[in-house]
């Protein structure tokens, strides 16, 4: 899974079907310290997330096990959002 | 199904039971030539492979269980093949 | 799978509902050699692995396999933690 900031959201009004009624996050994934890095993504929101938020993502197959998502073609999902990460050292 | 070197073995005592008994191979992909190519991986082996033996790799969930002859295994890589010798144009 | 050292822990109160009572552990996956390669991510813990511990991790649906018939919405997972490695020289 990544950790990813919200930085945006995503409107799109002719899509899948199967997309109707779910929220679409722009996201961008941050490093440990949370750093912003990398590409950004869209991911569909299972958790009431919100811009400014540090989140948890997952990507692949395995995001359509997220609650509501089966069937659905989408390969990133919001799952958790971060409240601490602790780090070594 | 990937080409690759094995470059070395990994022991673990404390891993999911669907592990028990099977060797961990340190497997780096290599391109037709022998050259090696990106990072390398950790596949569970089951046709006793050995150091410095060019293998067969199949980078998949459910192939990889097969190969291990075990359902449900949490394994996204299998060693299934020694390779004998490759030809190219 | 992929060798990674364990180097933080992750805290969410507000997740998926198939992810209460998980271990979110931040992993920086390494070379055969120890050397850091690629950016951190977080994975499930299955082992009972700790912060600065060497494990292996599984990508993509077969992380959640250890949780059957439970099928949580997980993409990396530590399924094994590592006594001893032996590599050639590079």
């Amino acid at each position: 899974m990544l950790l990813a900031r919200i930085v945006g959201t995503v409107v799109a009004t002719r899509k899948d079907p199967r997309l109707v009624s779910h929220k679409l996050l722009l996201a961008r994934p941050v490093d440990p310290q949370g750093t912003l890095e990398g590409s950004h993504l869209v991911a569909i929101d299972t958790v009431d997330a919100g811009v400014g938020e540090t989140v948890l993502i997952v990507s692949g197959s395995s995001a359509r096990m997220a609650t509501g998502l089966k069937d659905t073609p989408v390969d990133a999902a919001v799952v958790g959002i971060i409240d601490t990460v602790d780090l070594a050292e | 199904m990937i080409l690759g070197r094995v470059v070395g073995e990994v022991v673990s005592t404390k891993k999911r039971p669907q592990f028990e008994g099977a060797a961990l191979l340190i497997v780096q992909p290599i391109t037709p030539d022998g050259s090696a190519r990106g990072a390398s991986l950790l596949a569970i082996d089951s046709v006793g492979a050995g150091r410095g033996e060019i293998v067969l790799t199949v980078l998949e969930g459910r192939a990889a269980g097969e190969a291990l002859g075990r359902k449900g295994a949490p394994v996204d890589a299998a060693i299934i093949g020694i390779v004998d010798q490759i030809e190219t144009e | 799978m992929q060798i990674a050292r364990v180097i933080g822990t992750v805290v969410a109160t507000r997740k998926a509902d198939a992810l209460a009572n998980t271990t979110l552990l931040l992993v920086q996956p390494l070379t055969p050699h120890g050397q850091p390669a690629g950016r951190a991510i977080v994975a499930v813990d299955t082992v009972g692995a700790g912060v600065g511990e060497e494990v292996f991790f599984v990508r993509g649906k077969e992380a959640s396999f250890p949780f059957h018939p439970a099928e949580p919405p997980v993409d990396a997972g530590i399924v094994g933690i590592v006594d001893q490695r032996t590599v050639e020289a590079p």
